[in-house]
């Protein structure tokens, strides 16, 4: 179960951050090696030769890709404490669904409304407010995705929140406005120490986001 | 006795991998079969994301997403087991389905329906990806080893549909020369129990098949 386990990594990245949100859940030692994306390590072309991307986990030599997955992983490796999915198949089912959810509907949606601009970026900000919306809808009343406790979803979505204000300044749009529940649910998740000691401060993620626009939109 | 319900249409090759996994498992099940164009109120109620094919329903309750229901299946019914019981090949296991979905199964759809330049980029791009599935058969019958598992199952497409796409847009991308190991899998899977009975008449697929491909190739400037 033990054994080295190593990130590579990158610290603005929302998947990385899902990844490290999991490792301190669980209370697991690892290096992080911060990758430079326009100068990826051999190390990185190596481990992930399909698709060159991080965050890869290695574990005893071994990566395992995709961060969902590498979640999922991390939760089947070491599952003596802190369980990530659900124990039964169906929520479990429904854990993984609102997990593909982010990434299918969220996250694309999210990266228009950064890296666009004119009809393109109102388009990609209509579509990641009714994401958002989608998502509260599915939280209801309860206090986290996963029921009365922080879990996979969760943690899926949460990481998005670090890249919020630069969302409302680039994309001039107020999520608390729009999905106030939303706000709520992650100041909550904010508390968990093994989230706030993971994600980066959003106005550091909104001056790397605002120097990355320019390499999307000329302006 | 559990009720389980799956909502298909005769061609859907994401609903088919649910066929296979339950027929392999032997579970029995109810079938309705779904007009896309005019979906029933059933399926808007219990996929309103998505509004899409598959849905299993079982004792009531829906999950939807091809590879999500496999998932669901295998930890349900656990005889004939889909993906393997260490967590490093079950995680490889999910990254070749994933891959399979987001990137193979669009490069070769993009092959079919592009044209002029367009299309010999997509052939670049398709036939580097079945390079990398390719070079996952070595020393293997079937994705999963011995048996057919649950990465046969999400790749299962690719012994069926290139080949009608090949018969419609005259492209052959999966040739035994470049590709020896995919094309001794394409037979091996193709034509095993269970899954070769399931097939949807080819001739219907190429009816279907022609008909979009028509629909793409008449536009404009081909995107």
């Amino acid at each position: 179960m033990a054994g080295e386990v190593v990130l590579l990594d990158f610290w603005p990245s929302m998947f990385a951050m899902r990844v490290r949100i999991a490792l301190a859940e669980k209370g697991i030692r690892y290096e992080s090696k911060e990758e430079d994306l326009s100068n990826k390590s051999p190390l990185l072309l190596e481990m992930n030769p399909i698709n060159k991307q991080i965050p890869v986990l290695i574990h005893n030599g071994k990566p395992v890709c995709e961060s969902l997955i590498i979640v999922q992983y991390i939760d089947e490796v070491w599952n003596d404490k802190s369980p990530l999915l659900p124990s039964d198949p169906y929520q479990r089912a429904q854990a993984r669904f609102w997990a593909d959810f982010v990434d299918n509907k969220v996250s694309g949606a999210a990266k228009k409304v950064w890296s666009t601009k004119g009809e393109e970026q109102e388009a990609g900000k209509k579509e990641f407010l009714e994401a958002l919306k989608t998502m509260e809808g599915e939280l209801g009343d309860k206090p986290y995705f996963g029921g009365e406790t922080f879990g996979y979803v969760d943690l899926s979505f949460i990481t998005f929140y670090s890249w919020f204000h630069a969302y409302e300044v680039l994309g001039n749009i107020n999520i608390e406005a729009e999905c106030p529940k939303i706000i709520t649910w992650a100041k909550r998740c904010m508390q968990k120490e093994a989230v706030a000691k993971t994600l980066p401060d959003q106005k550091k993620v909104y001056e790397f986001v605002v120097q990355l626009r320019k390499m999307f939109v000329s302006e | 006795m559990a009720e389980l319900k799956l909502f298909r249409t005769w061609s859907s090759t994401f609903a088919l991998r649910v066929v296979w996994a339950l027929n392999l498992k032997g579970i029995q099940y109810d079938t309705i079969f779904e007009d896309l164009s005019n979906k029933s109120s059933l399926l808007l109620q219990y996929n309103p994301i998505y509004k899409k094919v598959p849905v299993l329903v079982h004792n009531g309750k829906p999950l939807v997403e091809s590879l999500l229901i496999l998932e669901y299946i295998d930890e349900t019914w656990k005889q004939t087991p889909l993906l393997p019981e260490d967590p490093s090949e079950r995680a490889t296991a999910r990254f070749w389905a994933k891959f399979g979905d987001d990137k193979v199964l669009l490069s070769v759809w993009n092959v079919f329906i592009k044209q002029g330049k367009d299309k010999e980029e997509a052939i670049v791009t398709a036939q580097e990806n079945l390079g990398f599935v390719e070079r996952q058969l070595t020393g293997k019958k079937f994705f999963n080893g011995e048996t057919i598992g649950f990465v046969d199952l999400a790749f299962g497409w690719l012994a069926n549909l290139p080949s009608v796409w090949e018969e419609i847009c005259g492209v052959t991308l999966i040739d035994h020369e470049k590709f020896p190991m995919l094309s001794e899998w394409i037979q091996n899977f193709a034509g095993a129990p269970i899954i070769k009975e399931s097939w949807p008449p080819r001739d219907k697929l190429i009816t279907k098949y022609q008909a979009l491909h028509e629909v793409y190739t008449s536009k404009e400037a081909p995107k």
